[in-house]
């Protein structure tokens, strides 16, 4: 029976070596542990790890090409409804998704279809590298893992360049006399890089404009190296979105440098999509919180992997301290808290609710632990204390006991009274969450936003605005990548039919 | 790519590029500023904008060597290429929005320190083309450091020049010059600071005591300058603010600057190891 091998368990990094590197933690699977798991999967006829993927991978397919061997008819699946699987393979919450609801998760572990994606991926980044001929490092990558490449060499494999998902050959509206539609995205984080996928494959014209001067989002910006390469993984990933003709403009802040109306009266393009994310970081608003030493987890984690500050070629600086208090239980928390640890810092998490309701995927909570990050839980801070020179000398906190649960389901955190005292720590890292940034609906007439100042959009993710869609964070507040991938991926489709009927 | 035009040093450690940025060029606006990234290694650093040409496509900068950053910023010449200028970024100045009648019964009074005294050039200059009447105070600590004088005597109906050395003009700081105009007689409906933040400092409690309401613009520290990451954060009448979207330009009467100054030293002690080590990268991918 399939079912009765157990889970096979990912190499990852020593976790006291990892602790004092940015390299990337977990190592994947090689092709023989990648077969073997594989062979796992029991192929249900309703799976519901398909349901439970926000952009519905054909799981159980995949994973049957990758259990007869046929690693490159499994990348083929896979890129049908994924532009980024070696990203997601790594970033995604699994285990609230498709492994949550895989059905040998009831009894024993479920297939590891995170660690499966990833291999798939990855496979296919070395074969696209291959086939222009452009990177060694890739082949050997591909060595390494003793990959099957083609037995031929002088055939060159079938380029990477995803199917297109539809029957039939596809022809985008506007390819008459007067040229194909062109199309702006504004963001190239994931949301961005999905519908511009997309709509490439289905023959526009598609430009994305980022504010930043690399593309890649809160992938590039906000995910560390040791999670997510980016010169491996990342930069790939975004290369193969360009291979499909997507045109890349860095440097344009939108709302600033150029509003929607201009791109779209003075520039021409017929629809846009807005996946801006949610970039504004928050604060508790207590006292202390402008002192020297307290940072958002968005300019803590931007110095360091936008600007790379841990490597001392560059030139930006970063304070980790010698104890840092990181404030919140989310990935960004572990991600800031795992990065301070990693410069050199004693770090502590401080959380509000206890170990159950972290936000954080689990692997990360997992991969803190073992890496020496101490947990504060049901502990909450109420102010930040100051030296006489105005830096952090102490997080002054309260602890919390579990109440009645809230409108999200989660126990509401309720403070004990007269239990207030001290953490020693001269940085603060506030991980609490962020909100869109404002000024793109600011700027552009007739885009209405919710209280919470994220975009209205409908389910196909058409804006309060005629041609403007928006998708992911800027649409929702903080979610995930895939979530934004899967509506990035709607919108693509609803921008397409919008320009038809047009 | 964003092609440096021309170079001009204005003092022996200030230097005025012209630098193409076509976009920025066309949309920037008074009191806005931008970031520049000299080289793929390089920080994000925060600059004025000291003047722009959308005809041409060009956007001015004048940059001072204080660390390791301006000094590779200066370090190009005209012909190379930064690899990053992005904006403008920022609120434009709310005279902007002020109407014909409205600025005419204006009289402004720019208070410039140093480097400054390269952003008041825009302002001044729109000032004047739209009907008000401007009077500038240049402060340098002395002579050789004046810039932007004659550019500046050219669109402002009076300019007053103070070195702290009294090698050139009046001899003390600008805020003395202030009160020397205000009792003679000068009666001044608003006043605008931007030079170092300890000038701005005493320049608001000049006004105050004076009862001028006046504009500082904060230079503070900045990593993506589009609200991202909060290093900017200053604290205006009571609330946090971020400078990088809600400013640059703040009411000075409302800004806690004892906290903004020492905000700005923040990376400080990094900073110093920077320049220690810094291995200079001049002639880089040439």
């Amino acid at each position: 029976m399939a079912n009765r091998i157990p889970r096979v368990p990912v190499r990852e990094q020593d976790p006291k070596v990892r602790a004092t590197n940015f390299e990337e933690v977990c190592y994947g699977y090689n092709e023989e542990e990648a077969l073997l798991e594989a062979s796992r999967c029991l192929h249900c006829k309703n799976p519901r790890c398909v349901a439970a993927c926000p952009v519905n991978l054909q799981i159980p397919d995949f994973i049957a090409k990758l259990a007869e061997g046929d690693v490159q008819g499994a990348a083929e699946i896979v890129a049908k409804d994924s532009s980024l699987p070696a990203v997601c393979g790594r970033v995604c919450p699994q285990e609230t998704q498709c492994e949550g609801s895989c059905i040998l998760g009831v009894k024993s572990e479920p297939v590891a279809i995170g660690k499966l994606e990833r291999f798939v991926g990855d496979f296919a980044v070395s074969q696209r590298s291959q086939n222009r001929g452009e990177s060694e490092e890739f082949r050997d990558f591909a060595e390494s893992q003793n990959l099957s490449t083609s037995s031929d060499p002088t055939i060159p494999l079938r380029c990477m360049v995803p199917p297109l998902p539809c029957r039939g050959r596809h022809v985008p509206a506007g390819s008459g006399s007067a040229g194909i539609a062109k199309i702006a995205i504004i963001g190239s984080g994931p949301a961005g890089l999905a519908c511009a996928s997309d709509l490439a494959k289905m023959g526009y014209d598609v430009t994305i404009f980022e504010a930043l001067h690399k593309a890649g989002g809160v992938l590039e910006y906000g995910i560390p190296e040791f999670r997510l390469p980016k010169e491996k993984v990342l930069k790939p990933a975004i290369d193969s979105v360009k291979a499909l003709g997507v045109k890349i403009e860095t440097n344009v802040i939108v709302g600033r440098t150029v509003t929607i109306d201009q791109l779209m009266d003075e520039e021409g393009f017929k629809a846009v999509f807005i996946g801006t994310g949610a970039g504004l970081p928050k604060f508790m608003g207590i006292p202390g919180e402008n002192l020297n030493g307290v940072f958002s987890a968005n300019e803590f984690l931007t110095r360091n992997n936008l600007m790379k500050a841990y490597r001392s070629d560059y030139m930006t600086p970063i304070h980790a301290g010698r104890k840092v208090c990181v404030v919140g239980g989310g990935n960004v928390a572990m991600d800031a808290a795992r990065t301070a640890l990693r410069l050199g810092a004693e770090v502590h998490i401080v959380y509000r609710r206890t170990e159950v309701e972290l936000p954080a995927r689990r692997e990360e909570v997992h991969h803190a632990k073992e890496e020496g990050i101490v947990f504060d839980l049901l502990t909450n801070p109420v102010e930040v204390l100051g030296d006489e020179k105005g830096w952090v000398r102490a997080l002054k906190c309260v602890r919390m006991e579990l109440g009645e649960p809230d409108e999200s389901g989660r126990r509401s955190p309720v403070v004990i009274p007269g239990s207030e005292f001290e953490i020693t720590a001269d940085t603060v890292i506030m991980a609490l969450g962020t909100s869109p940034n404002p000024l793109i609906a600011r700027t552009t007439d007739g885009l209405e936003t919710t209280r919470r100042g994220c975009l209205v959009a409908a389910e196909d993710g058409a804006t309060t605005r005629e041609g403007i869609f928006a998708g992911g964070d800027a649409v929702t507040g903080a979610a995930t990548v895939i979530l934004a991938m899967g509506a990035g991926r709607t919108a693509a489709k609803a921008i397409d039919q919008y320009l038809k009927n047009k | 790519m964003y092609t440096i035009l021309s170079k001009e040093m204005l003092t022996p450690n200030i230097c005025r590029m012209r630098v193409k940025a076509p976009r920025l060029a066309s949309s920037a606006k008074p009191g806005q500023f931008l970031i520049v990234r000299a080289d793929e290694k390089g920080e994000r650093v925060p600059l004025t904008i000291s003047d722009y040409d959308a005809a041409e496509g060009s956007v001015t900068i004048v940059t001072q060597k204080i660390g390791a950053s301006s000094a590779d910023i200066i370090s190009f010449e005209a012909g190379e290429a930064f690899a990053d200028v992005v904006g403008p970024l920022g609120l434009p100045s709310e005279f902007l929005k002020k109407s014909p009648e409205e600025l005419a019964a204006q009289h402004y009074i720019f208070i410039a320190g140093g480097l400054g005294t390269a952003p008041v050039y825009p302002q001044v200059k729109w000032l004047h083309e739209h009907g008000a009447k401007v009077d500038v105070i240049i402060g340098a600590r002395t002579k050789d450091l004046l810039i932007y004088t004659e550019e500046l005597g050219a669109v402002c109906d009076n300019l007053y020049i103070c070195t702290d050395d009294g090698s050139c003009g009046f001899h003390g700081v600008g805020t003395a010059q202030l009160e020397a105009l205000v009792a003679a007689g000068e009666k001044f409906t608003q006043a605008v600071a931007i030079g170092p933040m300890i000038m701005m400092k005493f320049s608001t409690l000049t006004c105050r005591k004076l009862g001028i309401p006046i504009v500082v613009s904060l230079n503070t520290l900045m990593v993506d300058g589009t609200g991202m990451c909060g290093a900017c954060r200053v604290t205006v009448g009571g609330k946090t603010r971020f400078a990088c979207v809600e400013g640059p330009e703040f009411d000075g009467y409302e800004v806690d600057f004892d906290e903004a100054m020492r905000r700005q030293t923040q990376y400080k002690a990094e900073e110093a190891a920077e320049n220690e080590h810094h291995v200079c990268r001049i002639g880089r991918g040439k």
